[in-house]
């Protein structure tokens, strides 16, 4: 399964654990406009450090965290070269 | 400890409104203190709430900050209801609390308490009312914190231990713009709606279910100077597009620990302003505000005398003795949260590093997500209920988004079968989780469950939970 995919997978699948409304994925989707709670992306991070094996946010210092689901999913793509 | 008395909010709003003016804002409604001090928010029935134990089940912000001005002084006891209570656990509050009267800008029936003797409702709209107030009641101000069974805690303040932390006065409180990410429901944000009051600044509140972006806009637009959240909300915040919206001069962490990474972020995308990280919770009051930019305090805080918050470690525990402090919990037999020499447990491990001290956990085993505890037992109680379950550990793991999330590590009473194990295994975590959605609030689910062999017991027959 490409980086991509599993990104998009946990969207979804927690999204629906969460009883939200997730927004029509797209790279310019504002992360916070997706209609993913803090928590969401709490769990997201978590759910694919154990699938992926890496969380490209805690090894980021200083670095801006994405603000888009494009840049979301490159943030993942770089740790995972 | 001397205790400062600062008045009734209502007076020193009137005070304020007599030297300049300043607004409380909402998403939809604002309210200036000129208004304010002529008008009512509760329909003009304040006599009705007078001596009484009142609740407060509102769901917009800026209206329970109005009702908090008008009641304080005049209830005998408000009980703040943060938003997010399961409507379950009103009935034990308004018994722990002695409830006599209910305000609310929802029904009795909504809010789950419709046999309530005197029910008031509230409004954002003012209506005429009370040339003249005076203080009747030196009012306990009750907050609810959460408790190991699930049901909160009442943890009793006074307008007094709440104020304590906060210099009044002085010509920069008046042109200040304080917001916050947090309600003011809860300790953190009552401390910026009472620096608003006190200091006689405006204030720019958050509306349920406004979106991040469009409360950054707003407070962008009011000018906001002075902005607090816990890290998480911040790290949220510096998600949104909308983060460079607001220019403040001073930028408060609290409630969780603040990390190199969030001050660091913050310090980069507001240059120039002051970011500080403050350590307090609902039961230790305030204790210390670090302005270094770095994470941890400096150890020369620790053992201080004849200061306003004296601080000891004992056992690898933060204890807090000031004037800030709660007083008791409500209901638990009057039980003390000080020691007799009038230390409060914090209950957060510290841990010395060079010339700082840095927290390293809970000493409970509480979890902190995103500034919400979670007691492990409530959920552990709540997976062992599962048939298939033997026993559970309900842990902290770490996380870039909410500080922590709550991890659990569960042993099954028969090992899953090596032909079937993933299928079967995906099924009984799909089961455990779904039964802990059904029981639980949304924080308190486990983001990951683990299934292993068998868990570590001490000699006392007891898990072995490991804090760090």
């Amino acid at each position: 399964m490409s980086v991509r995919s599993a990104v998009l997978d946990q969207f979804r699948l927690v999204a629906r654990e969460q009883g939200k409304e997730l927004a029509p994925l797209s790279d310019d989707l504002v992360l916070l406009e997706s209609g993913l709670d803090s928590l969401c992306f709490a769990i997201v991070v978590v759910r694919l450090e154990d699938s992926l094996g890496f969380d490209p946010f805690s090894a980021a210092d200083g670095i801006d965290f994405p603000r888009n689901l494009g840049e979301f999913v490159k943030f993942y793509e770089d740790a995972a070269k | 400890m001397p205790q400062s008395d600062p008045g009734v909010l209502w007076g020193l709003v009137v005070a304020a409104s007599q030297r300049s003016t300043s607004s409380l804002r909402g998403a939809d409604v604002s309210v200036n203190s000129v208004e304010l001090v002529r008008g009512s928010s509760l329909g003009g029935q304040l006599d009705d709430l007078c001596g009484r134990s009142v609740l407060l089940v509102i769901k917009d912000q800026l209206t329970a900050a109005l009702a908090l001005i008008e009641l304080d002084g005049i209830a005998r006891r408000l009980v703040l209801c943060p938003p997010d209570l399961p409507a379950n656990h009103i009935p034990s509050v308004m018994a722990t609390a002695s409830v006599d009267a209910v305000v609310s800008d929802q029904t009795g029936s909504d809010i789950g308490a419709p046999n309530v003797g005197c029910f008031v409702p509230c409004s954002p709209i003012l209506v005429s009312a009370y040339p003249q107030r005076h203080r009747r009641h030196q009012t306990e101000w009750i907050l609810l914190t959460s408790g190991t069974t699930g049901l909160p805690k009442l943890v009793i303040h006074t307008l007094s231990s709440l104020a304590a932390p906060i210099r009044i006065g002085g010509p920069l409180g008046r042109t200040a713009v304080w917001s916050t990410f947090y309600d003011i429901r809860r300790y953190g944000g009552l401390q910026i709606f009472l620096r608003a009051v006190l200091g006689g600044g405006s204030l720019v509140l958050s509306s349920a279910g406004e979106a991040t972006g469009d409360f950054l806009v707003r407070a962008g637009a009011a000018g906001v100077t002075h902005i607090s959240g816990t890290p998480s909300h911040w790290r949220r915040a510096l998600m949104s597009p909308a983060a460079r919206r607001i220019a403040p001069q001073y930028v408060r962490l609290s409630g969780e620990i603040a990390d190199q990474a969030i001050l660091d972020r913050l310090r980069a995308c507001y240059v120039g302003s002051r970011v500080a990280h403050a350590f307090a919770s609902t039961e230790a009051g305030v204790a210390f505000d670090v302005g270094d930019g770095r994470s941890g305090f400096p150890a020369s805080l620790i053992g201080q005398q004849g200061v306003d918050v004296e601080m000891k470690i004992e056992d690898g525990l933060l204890r807090i003795r000031s004037a800030r402090t709660a007083r008791a919990y409500l209901g638990s037999e009057g039980k003390t949260l000080a020691d007799k020499n009038g230390f409060v447990d914090t209950g957060d491990m510290v841990e010395l590093r060079g010339d700082r001290y840095y927290f390293s956990g809970r000493g409970d085993g509480i979890i902190n997500v995103g500034g919400r505890k979670v007691h492990p037992e409530e959920v552990e109680a709540v997976i062992n209920r599962h048939p298939g379950v033997q026993m559970s550990l309900v842990r902290a793991r770490k996380n870039p988004i909410t500080g922590a999330v709550v991890a659990a590590d569960v042993v099954l009473k028969t090992e899953l079968g090596s032909k079937s194990a993933a299928a079967e295994t995906e099924a009984l975590k799909r089961e455990v989780l779904n039964a802990c959605h059904a029981a639980l609030t949304p924080h308190k689910v486990p983001a990951a469950i683990r299934f292993v062999p068998s868990l570590e017991v001490t000699a006392a027959g007891k898990l072995a939970r490991f804090h760090a």
